[in-house]
């Protein structure tokens, strides 16, 4: 099987029905991409095809029909993506292991509606769990990355 | 109040018998420093001034011992040493170093000794000595019961000091120029003519002198870092996905591993039938471990869905198999022969309800899991002569141990590599799933093991915060609250967390009365009794321990009382309350969420205070009583700590710990069904989503005389306050955790 992953491609031999996080997790060694529940509960394990958030622990690697974006492609430290600038910004992260998949969907978010509500910011994000309880500055942080994407 | 003879005694029998094992006990020993573990692998050239401190030509490197859970400690390490040591945030690194006697932690015992956060006397403050001294003999490298900050707050700037001052010597033997003339600023000594020699160029001409100990700390005034919003040095790795957690760790040739052990905790492996799994795609291995049985696979995923496949025969639970058998056993605990300790008894109780109780109540609160979201997991490579660990975890010297009693290495063969966490809440204090990684590796010499387990796995596996009942009442008169008789019944958790770990801890269970007995009111009648209910389940240190519980039960009849006398939740709390640095804290809270101001029909606001772990935190909360069930809308909580050391840090640790508590208070719980555990993912114990997210606004207090931590405090206050809004706001007096068993949410 054949994968874009963050602009590379790659050539896997695995099982249809292998969910696309342990394709990116234990065969490409991608480790941006978070292991939380298994049962698409928790939303640490967001990563974007074309561009759209979607749970990588319930996508089986053969329904994979586009680009594959993934934290470790969204951004990097010395090039970061506006979500993650704003995430930075406001000190957002405590043990930050569920930031990955927060931050994946803000961005797919914000790729939709450009200037969220509270509301359409608690509809997209309240399947993404912080056990921290980071929430009231994921809220600031992605009302502050649709700022900087507008004016970007 | 016991006399100081009888204390004096009870002290020296806790202390002799926390250092049981034959370590000598005296003044010398306990004043004596540890060896620096620096000094064993020191390069050429290179140089260190203590166990936190090493620079070699290339660079400075910050030892942070406390395991970061992700409350920012090893940034808060760094930058007490930086300030110290005039350095930038980017100008080191940092490293969690190797376990050590040397990082024994100085604070711990603070909260174990039945003594009041208030009291300084002599009694107290002799117990704490020796307390502590004891951990020290022990080597008790650890970090929880928020004493990461109070270990570290003195001792490492002074650490940073003694680098800086050392720094000075050695350029000043160079220069020829007196140390008084010289000045640090950037990771370098600045020479009076505008020169500057880096701390990097230094480090071989220091490395052969002797450490300057002898040194002066800066006045808060003139700090650079300390008090102000700093980067946490976490924060960018962290937000890129960066950032190594121990289930990221990758060694050459790894295999991964899952584990599948009795669902009813405790209980035995009667037999299974691999033998479907064995055949699957992947699957390198299979092999039983104590209590179940792991799987070897190329893959995780692998691993995960051939322990689907086996077939087990469970042994039965060492406890009540049906959870209705728990509450039995610890409503029949309120006995005289349960009796762990009586905490308090102020004045005369009886007396004073001669006349009738105002309120006879019976409080719950249940098991709950910790789940932090980073699966557990541990990688473990044993070899002949040597275990190598890589996991993130809370008591390094301890998990040595037990590593070494199952590899049958000695403990400092183990070498342990500690790593960020992704959250803990007292989960990573076990030590359970890194012994089970090492049985494995055991069995698979020279194979480096990456033992994860499944979410389900870590769900029946968690030792969850203990059960725990209440009753209690009161007497009102004239408006006010006269007397309060609170008797708390609790399994031990203290017992069942150490005895896994082979130790047995004498005395009352501290925690069976934390939160309960110490809150530092006036109360003219007080009576708290704590009752020792035989072990059921294993549990665990969950977030705040017995203040998670105490809190609650003893909030909850206040407020009752309160509402009995007629009086006004938040001025009758501040009436009762003498402790000066406590009452502004009540005050505080009540200003900023402006109390007593008019609130629209359907909202209620509640007031709680508790304090934990030295802290005292009160918390506002406003609800309305909406068409879709209770909304929190607002939250406001003011907490002391002494010293706020990054605003912004404890803003977010104080909101987070505000959401743990009333996540789990609304939705969260264990309960058990023929032995196991019916809660089995995120869907079933849920904590708090966004969109229940209230507002939460913090204030930080400076009057307390102690530093103290607060990654706990925020906890216990949050569901006593819920509860008291929602029946300011319904009428209805909701008892028992959680919540939603009674009440619908928004």
């Amino acid at each position: 099987m054949q994968l874009v992953v963050d602009g590379k491609s790659h050539v896997v031999d695995v099982e249809e029905d292998m969910p696309l996080l342990w394709v990116l997790r234990d065969e490409l060694g991608i480790k941006g991409v978070k292991y939380g529940c298994g049962v698409a509960a928790c939303g640490a394990c967001t990563v974007h095809i074309d561009g759209v958030a979607v749970r990588s622990c319930q996508t089986f690697v053969s329904d994979v029909d586009g680009p594959v974006t993934t934290i470790n492609g969204l951004g990097t430290p010395d090039a970061m993506h506006a979500v993650q600038e704003a995430w930075v910004e406001h000190q957002v992260a405590q043990c930050g292991y569920c930031q990955s998949g927060q931050i994946m969907q803000a961005a797919s978010l914000l790729a939709e509606t450009p200037a969220p509500t509270d509301g359409d910011i608690d509809d997209a994000m309240m399947g993404n769990l912080c056990r921290c309880g980071t929430y009231p500055r994921i809220r600031a942080a992605v009302k502050t990355a649709a700022q900087k994407l507008k004016e970007a | 109040m016991a006399s100081l003879g009888k204390i004096a005694r009870r002290t020296f029998l806790v202390g002799a018998a926390a250092v049981a094992g034959g370590v000598a006990f005296g003044v010398y020993k306990v004043r004596t420093p540890y060896d620096n573990p620096l000094e064993a692998d020191l390069a050429d050239g290179a140089a260190t001034f203590n166990p936190w401190v090493l620079i070699d030509a290339d660079k400075i490197t910050l030892i942070g011992p406390h395991g970061d859970k992700g409350q920012g400690i090893m940034h808060t390490q760094a930058a007490l040493i930086a300030e110290e040591m005039d350095i930038q945030l980017d100008q080191f690194e940092t490293s969690f170093g190797k376990p050590d006697k040397a990082y024994w932690n100085t604070a711990m015992a603070d909260d174990g000794v039945p003594f009041m956060f208030t009291d300084r006397s002599f009694p107290a403050e002799s117990m704490r000595t020796i307390m502590g001294g004891a951990l020290k003999l022990l080597g008790l490298q650890g970090t929880g019961g928020s004493s990461a900050v109070p270990d570290s707050f003195v001792k490492l700037r002074e650490a940073g000091a003694m680098a800086r001052e050392t720094l000075k010597l050695a350029a000043s033997n160079r220069s020829g120029i007196p140390v008084a003339q010289l000045k640090t600023a950037r990771a370098a000594v600045q020479l009076p003519d505008g020169r500057e020699i880096k701390y990097t160029e230094l480090a071989a001409d220091a490395a052969s002198l002797t450490p300057v100990t002898d040194v002066v700390l800066r006045d808060p005034s003139e700090w650079r870092l300390l008090g102000k919003s700093m980067p946490r040095l976490d924060m960018v790795a962290k937000s890129t996905g960066t950032l190594e957690y121990g289930i990221d760790v990758e060694v050459e040739g790894a295999l991964n591993a899952t584990v599948v052990c009795n669902p009813r905790q405790g209980g035995a492996l009667n037999s299974y039938d691999a033998s479907a799994a064995e055949t699957m795609r992947g699957v390198k291995k299979i092999v039983e471990v104590t209590g179940g049985v792991a799987v070897v696979a190329d893959n995780t995923w692998r691993a995960i869905q051939a322990a689907l496949m086996i077939d087990f025969d469970w042994g039965e639970a060492p406890y009540p198999a049906e959870q209705d058998g728990h509450w039995q056993v610890i409503s029949q605990s309120f006995k005289d022969d349960h009796l762990d300790k009586e905490w308090r008894n102020d004045g005369d109780v009886a007396a004073a309800m001669a006349e009738g109780s105002a309120v006879e109540a019976e409080y719950r609160v249940p098991y709950v899991a910790h789940a932090p979201l980073e699966p557990l997991n541990a990688t473990v490579l044993v070899e002949d002569d040597k275990v190598t660990v890589w996991t993130g975890h809370q008591m390094p010297r301890m998990l040595q141990q037990q590593v070494a009693a199952v590899t049958g290495h000695k403990p400092d063969q183990v070498d342990f590599r500690n790593h960020y966490m992704g959250g803990s809440f007292g989960h990573r204090l076990e030590f359970g799933h890194v012994t089970l990684a090492a049985e494995v590796a055991n069995q698979m010499r020279g194979t480096p093991i990456k033992l994860t387990y499944s979410r389900e796995e870590d769900f029946a596996h968690d030792y969850p915060r203990h059960i725990g009942m209440a009753r209690g009442g009161g007497a009102v008169k004239d408006g006010k609250v006269v007397a309060m008789d609170l008797g708390v019944a609790m399994p031990s958790v203290i017992n069942s967390q150490m005895g896994r770990a082979g130790i047995s801890v004498p005395g009352p269970d501290t925690q069976i009365s934390a939160g309960a007995w110490n809150n530092p009111y006036s109360l003219e009648n007080f009576r708290m009794r704590a009752y020792r209910v035989p072990e059921l389940a294993p549990t665990s240190s969950w977030r705040s321990v017995g203040a998670s519980a105490g809190g609650f039960f003893f909030d909850s009849l206040l407020d009752e009382l309160i509402h009995a006398a007629g009086a006004d939740p938040l001025e009758e709390r501040i009436r009762l309350m003498q402790h000066d640095v406590s009452r502004k804290v009540l005050e505080a809270v009540g200003e900023m969420s402006n109390w007593g101001s008019p609130l629209a029909s359907g909202k209620g606001r509640g007031v709680a205070f508790v304090e934990s772990f030295g802290v005292p935190t009160a918390e506002v909360i406003e609800v309305t009583n909406s068409e879709d069930g209770i909304r929190i809308d607002k939250v406001w909580v003011a907490a002391d700590v002494g010293q706020v050391v990054d605003p912004v840090n404890f803003e977010n640790l104080v909101q987070g710990g505000v959401v743990f508590g009333l996540g789990h208070a609304m939705n969260s719980e264990i309960t058990y069904s023929d032995g196991m555990a019916e809660q089995a993912n995120y869907f079933d114990a849920e904590g708090m989503r966004m969109n229940q997210c209230p507002e939460i606004f913090v204030k930080g207090l400076e009057n307390n005389p102690e530093v103290r931590g607060i990654g706990e405090p925020p906890v216990p206050p949050a569901a006593p306050a819920l509860a008291n809004a929602i029946f300011a706001a319904t009428g209805q007096r909701i008892r028992e955790l959680p919540l939603y068993n009674h009440i619908g949410f928004a």
